[in-house]
Formats: C-alpha cells, sequence, structure tokens
C-alpha cells in the first residue's frame, strides 16, 4: 500500500465517566487530572469526566445513556425543559470537544469503559480506514501483554455514530473487563492505564515525525447481530442464563448447533445461525435492559499502509 | 463390628417391606459404607437413608444399633450419658430472594420457585419462597430509600407505622408481621436469604450466632454434602459489626452468599451453586423434621474481627484499590507486610495488622459507600451439640 500522510495530532481528549459505574475510566482520568498532566510531547491533553451527575450516584446514567447521545439528530435536536440531562451534556460535550465533523473538533477522542464481560483489552470505532486508529490499535496489541486486545468494528456512518468517541477527527473506545460496574479492580485499572500512556506514547512518536510500517493486523471483528434472551411468552421473564460454555468466552468461536443458553429447566438452547462468529459483550450487565445476551461478530484481517505525519 | 455378610443377614431377617426392598443388589454398597465411613448418612440417597434407617429401627433396640454399629449418626435414642437439644419440627421455612434487588441469583430463583414451587416442596414443611424488596428488584438497584438489609432494627421495628417512613424501613415492618414478629414463638422456625457479591467468596454460609446448635449442624451437614467444593462459613457475631438482617426475623437465620457476580447479572454458574446449596439444606430439615438424631460435631467458621476501609483523602475520596495480590483472595490469609491497596500512582500499601487474618468481602461493590474495602476474619472451631426434634411428636413408619 501506499504510504499514507496525515496532519499532527495536536489535541487530545481523554475522557472518563461517560457511564458513572465503569469506574477504571472515572478514577484514571482523576489521577491524570490530579497529576496535572496537560500535554503529551507537542500534543495538549484535555481529561473529562463526561457524565458527573452518574458518576455522582454511581449509576450507568440518570435520564438516558449518554454514549447513544452523539449522532447527528439528537447533538442538533432543539433543548426544552423536557430534555434528558444525557442529551443537554452531548451538545456540551459536542461544544467542548467538536464540533462533531468539524474542523474545529479535537484530533484524537478516546473515551473510557468498562464492561462486565470477559473482553480483556478491547479497542472499538466505526472505521478500519482510519490509519491513526488502526496504527495505535497495532502498537497497543503488541505492547500489551497483561491482557488480549483486539478491535471491534461498528460499521456505521458518521451521521448514526452515538459514542463520544465520534466527535473526534479521530476517535476510539477502550473497554476493558470484566469488571463489575461500580467496583474499581487493580489489574484491570493497569491495563486501561497501559492503554492509555501505549495511545499517547504513540501520539507522541507520531507527531515527531516517527514512521510507521504498514503490515497486517488480526483480531479485527466486525459486529453482525445482538442474541437475545430466550423470554416466557407469557410472563416476558428471562428464562435462561448464557450457557457456561459461551459464558466467559467472548471471541471464541460459535459454531452453529453449539450451545448458547442453558434454561431454568436444564434444557439447552442452541445457536441456529448458519456462519461461525464470534460472541462478544457475553452477559454485559448494562444490556439487559435491551435484552440481549451478546453481540456477534465475523473476524477479519486488515491491511494498514505505512504512515508518517504530515510536514507542513 | 459385625461384617458386611452378617449386617445383611441382620436386615434380611426383617420381613418388613423395608427390609425385603433392601435384599436388592445395591444392599451390599450401602451398607458397607454405613460400616467403613462415619456418618454415612450424608453418602446415601435421600429415599435409602429413610428406608434403612426404618429397618434398622425396627430390627434392633437402640441400644443394639449403637453396638453394632460403633457409629454415631446410626442411633437415633443415643444412651442417657449423651446431651442431645431438642428442637421443635421446623414446620415454617422462608426463602427470601430481593433482599437487594441487583443480586440476581436470589431473584431468579425465588420468582421461579413462586410460579412452581415444585423443587423447593419437602414433606411436612411450608417453604414459603419470597421478594423481599419488590421495588428495588423492578429498578435492578440495592435499594430504594435505604439498605433493606440493615432495616431489621429493634427501632425502625416498634417505629410506628406510616407512609412518610422511608421504603424499606415500611417494607421491614411488613416482613416483620409476615415471618416474625422477631423474637417471638411466632416467628417463622428458618429463614434462607439469598445474596449475592462481587467477591470472590464462592458460596458463603452466613451464620449470626455461634450458640445456634440448629443453624450449626445444618451448616455441617451442608458442607460434607458438597465436598469437595467448600462452603465457608461466615460468622458475623460481634458488638459492633454485626447488623440487623431481613432473616434475623426467624429463629433461626441462615444468609447464602454467592459471588464473584456483578451486580445486575445472572450468571449460570453462581445460580446453580446457589440452587445446589439450598437443595442440601431443604435435605437437612426434611431428615431433622423425620426424626433424624444429628451426632456432636464441630464446624470451622471465619468469625468477622476488622472492617478495613480504603485510604482516602481529606475530600473522602479514595486513593488507592484493593491490591492485585488481595483481589480474589478471600478466605486466604493476609499476613503481616502482605500487599494490601496499590494506589492509582502504583504504590503499594501493605497489611499492618499484629498478626494473620482471612479477608472476606473483598472489593464488594456495594461497601464503598459503607467505607469497607473488605473485612478481616479470624478462623474459629465451634462445637454444635447433638439435636433431634422434640420427641412427643409422632412419625409413622
Amino acid at each position: 500500500m501506499e504510504p499514507v500522510c496525515l496532519p499532527a495530532l495536536s489535541r487530545v481528549a481523554i475522557c472518563g465517566g461517560t457511564h458513572g459505574n465503569e469506574m477504571s475510566g472515572v478514577y484514571l482520568v482523576r489521577e491524570l487530572q490530579r497529576q496535572k498532566l496537560e500535554k503529551a510531547g507537542s500534543a495538549t491533553l484535555t481529561t473529562v469526566i463526561s457524565n458527573p451527575r452518574a458518576v455522582q450516584v454511581c449509576k450507568r446514567y440518570t435520564d438516558m445513556d449518554l454514549n447513544r447521545c452523539f449522532t447527528d439528530a439528537i447533538l442538533s435536536s432543539p433543548v426544552t425543559d423536557a430534555t434528558p440531562y444525557e442529551v443537554r451534556r452531548a451538545q456540551e460535550l459536542n461544544t467542548l470537544l467538536g464540533p462533531k465533523g468539524n474542523v474545529g473538533a479535537m484530533d484524537l477522542v478516546c473515551d473510557l469503559h468498562n464492561t462486565t464481560a470477559n473482553m480483556g483489552l478491547s479497542l472499538i470505532s466505526y472505521s478500519v480506514q482510519d490509519w491513526v486508529i488502526m496504527h495505535i490499535y497495532r502498537q497497543v496489541q503488541r505492547k500489551i501483554t497483561s491482557a488480549p486486545v483486539r478491535f471491534i468494528l461498528l460499521d456505521l456512518p458518521l451521521a448514526d455514530a452515538y459514542s463520544q468517541d465520534s466527535l473526534g477527527k479521530h476517535g476510539f473506545s477502550i473497554e476493558v473487563g470484566p469488571q463489575p460496574h461500580g467496583v474499581v479492580r487493580a489489574d484491570i485499572f493497569n491495563i486501561m492505564k497501559e492503554a492509555v500512556d501505549q495511545t499517547l506514547d504513540w501520539v507522541q512518536c507520531f507527531n515527531s515525525g516517527s514512521a510507521f510500517e504498514g503490515g497486517e493486523v488480526d483480531d479485527v471483528y466486525t459486529f453482525v447481530k445482538s442474541v437475545y434472551y430466550p423470554r416466557d411468552p407469557e410472563t416476558n421473564q428471562i428464562t435462561a442464563a448464557i450457557h457456561p460454555q459461551v459464558q466467559d468466552h467472548d471471541f471464541c468461536l460459535l459454531h452453529p448447533g453449539d450451545p448458547m443458553f442453558l434454561m431454568f429447566s436444564g434444557e439447552i438452547v442452541k445457536y441456529e445461525g448458519e456462519e461461525v462468529l464470534h460472541p462478544f459483550f457475553v452477559n454485559e450487565c448494562a444490556y439487559y435492559e435491551k435484552s440481549i445476551a451478546f453481540h456477534l461478530a465475523r473476524k477479519m484481517t486488515v491491511t494498514i499502509p505505512p504512515l508518517q505525519v504530515k510536514r507542513d | 463390628m459385625y461384617n458386611t455378610t452378617e449386617l445383611c443377614s441382620v436386615v434380611s431377617g426383617h420381613s418388613s417391606p423395608a427390609a425385603i426392598l433392601c435384599k436388592c443388589t445395591t444392599r451390599t454398597a450401602f451398607i458397607s459404607q454405613l460400616v467403613k465411613k462415619r456418618q454415612p448418612w450424608i453418602l446415601l440417597p435421600g429415599n435409602f437413608q429413610r428406608l434403612l434407617s426404618r429397618v434398622l429401627k425396627l430390627a434392633l433396640s437402640s441400644e443394639g444399633l449403637y453396638q453394632l454399629f460403633n457409629i454415631p449418626a446410626f442411633t437415633t435414642a443415643m444412651t442417657s450419658s449423651t446431651n442431645v437439644s431438642c428442637f421443635h419440627e421446623a414446620r415454617r421455612v422462608a426463602i427470601f430472594g430481593g433482599t437487594h434487588g441487583n443480586e440476581m441469583s436470589g431473584v431468579t430463583l425465588v420468582n421461579l420457585w413462586i410460579q412452581n414451587g415444585k423443587e423447593i416442596h419437602r414433606k411436612g414443611v411450608e417453604t414459603k419462597p419470597f421478594i423481599t424488596n419488590p421495588r428495588a428488584v423492578e429498578k435492578c438497584t440495592r435499594y430504594v430509600d435505604t439498605d433493606l438489609n440493615r432495616a431489621f432494627t429493634t427501632e425502625n421495628l416498634s417505629a410506628p407505622s406510616g407512609d412518610d417512613l422511608p421504603y424499606e424501613v415500611q417494607r421491614a415492618q411488613q416482613i416483620n408481621e409476615i415471618f416474625g414478629p422477631k423474637g417471638s414463638p411466632e416467628a417463622y422456625d428458618v429463614i434462607f436469604d439469598l445474596h449475592n457479591t462481587t467477591s470472590n467468596m464462592g458460596c458463603t454460609l452466613i451464620l449470626e450466632s455461634s450458640k445456634d446448635h440448629f443453624n450449626l449442624q445444618m451448616m455441617h451437614y451442608i458442607k460434607k454434602a458438597i465436598a469437595p467444593d467448600s462452603c465457608p462459613v461466615l460468622l458475623t457475631e460481634h458488638p459492633l459489626l454485626k447488623y440487623s438482617t431481613s432473616r434475623s426475623v426467624a429463629k433461626h437465620p441462615v444468609g447464602l452468599e454467592v459471588g464473584p457476580q456483578p451486580q445486575g447479572v445472572l450468571r449460570s454458574n453462581i445460580f446453580e451453586s446457589m440452587r445446589v446449596v439450598l437443595k442440601h439444606a431443604l435435605d437437612f430439615i426434611e431428615l431433622f423434621n423425620e426424626g433424624l438424631e444429628f451426632p456432636p460435631c464441630t464446624v470451622d467458621v471465619f468469625r468477622v474481627s476488622e472492617k478495613m476501609d480504603y485510604p482516602r483523602d481529606t475530600n473522602g475520596n479514595i486513593i488507592a484499590m484493593v491490591h492485585p495480590n488481595l483481589q480474589d483472595c478471600d478466605w486466604e490469609p493476609l499476613n503481616p507486610g502482605d500487599p494490601m491497596f496499590q494506589t492509582f500512582d502504583g504504590t503499594t500499601l501493605r497489611y499492618e495488622g499484629a498478626g494473620t487474618v482471612y479477608p472476606t468481602f473483598i472489593n464488594e461493590a456495594a461497601y464503598y459507600e459503607k467505607q469497607q474495602a473488605f473485612v478481616t476474619t479470624r478462623r474459629e472451631t465451634l462445637a454444635a451439640g447433638a439435636i433431634k426434634k422434640n420427641i412427643g411428636q409422632s412419625y409413622s413408619v
């Protein structure tokens, strides 16, 4: 592939507490603020607690999920007395870190999350052709050995991108698990800190002119579909738990005929799709309200070009 | 001791239907177990236990039983030199779920059993599954106004009722009326209170009084039944640290705390473990009610000692996390000098107590607001005397 030159990343944002009970990001951002970390080499660093009200009460959100409020539609909706807190906050964050899609936006937005699923360290973004993000992923994957590192692609156009990281010219979420919500585990915190350190390290190297060679990155997973909990048709109660062979087995293979759910009555519900896919976000607490047990993904490898900063 | 062949002939010499059944091919295996092992009841399926119990009561006098087997578990009426505590039949048993609305195993199990109680049915026992905090369950939150599992204080239970009281206090009063009153003869015999924790506590049984011989015998039975899996017993008897639980309304309160499981999440393995422990607990009650005598035993417990908070700054914010070496190490020894916390910038803080302790409830989500990173415990062995159902209550053979 032809080498690519991209502008320097002069303004970087690290966000925590987008969900108020995902504690690694909350404490990591507070620690960065305590250390008064304001620069990463030539780049300025902005740290944000995205949803302070939710952090205060240690809940995912107060009115609605902040991390679904960054679509073009919601960001441009008029504010009334009835507007949920998180919509107003999203519009504030859009002013601070964006405007989304605009030349004035942050060069890089990195949003910190935890999950109850056994996903190790996952970087999540909307494109596998954002070479800045792909090179960051490759560095993180090479340098971090304390957890498996993977990339998850949400294949959506920018207007429909709903998460906070979409505010920046380049953006991604760092998702680390498993960790219960409301809890800070030292091992999980340390992984997230390593990921942030590697990201800022890459930014500094990139900005100072390092040439990053092209190649292949693997362990890239594209979202295909969601799998829902089985429910009793009369009472609407969930009637099964995720099967022990899927529980904690994020990114493993799910073949047609493999067990998916273990009913409370003892029967097994099997996967009846035709394609071998990879479950992820297996048993994420926050997805119960949407009745989602897990998502399924297709695995792929991506070829990335050599990358260097554009000299003026 | 008699050998296996002689035992078989003793049993088979009797003409009751139970004895005839005992002539089946598995008889030898069962009887050889009885001879070789102490307290063999535990290892027998429930129905064979009942059969053999009846057969042998018919076949032999109590004195003969004792001499024949030299196995204390077998005797139903020991010689007068042994002290046996007699308890009333445990006829009213409740199973509480949703005391904390986001602890999903108990919520799910109780809802299941409310719809179909067959699994928890035991002869002669009323087993009532009950959701204690329905509003918290609906919102999938620990509590609405205040922690229900701290609300059963004398002050709360005796306060005049009213809508202005916090929801959970009103609820405590209602529960006390249905299952209590706490401390009275009308109170339920046993309440099992189902909880989950984010701590790696496995299947922990919580005991409130070191003098509750009935509960000690039950816990002993459960521990043996699930061996080699372990079932630690946490004794919360402590002048300052003991709290007023929903189950404390009953004569014999039993807490069941299973983890690790995140709040709001249902894990299949945790759910099934809880289900199995409860099954054994109900089996114990059924055996007890049938008149089985449980001989003296000892139970290793962990007695709560001290609450340890996170290090905090002057604003009350935590400045360190449970150290990776301590995280998930519930019930393992923590020695002076061992790592205990890690600050956010990487410094290790060490345990500076006088001696070895056994921490538990390590990094429980709900305890951040209660200023508790973990609680230390000390190991103790409690002795329980023999127990059996009150004589004078007849049972059919």
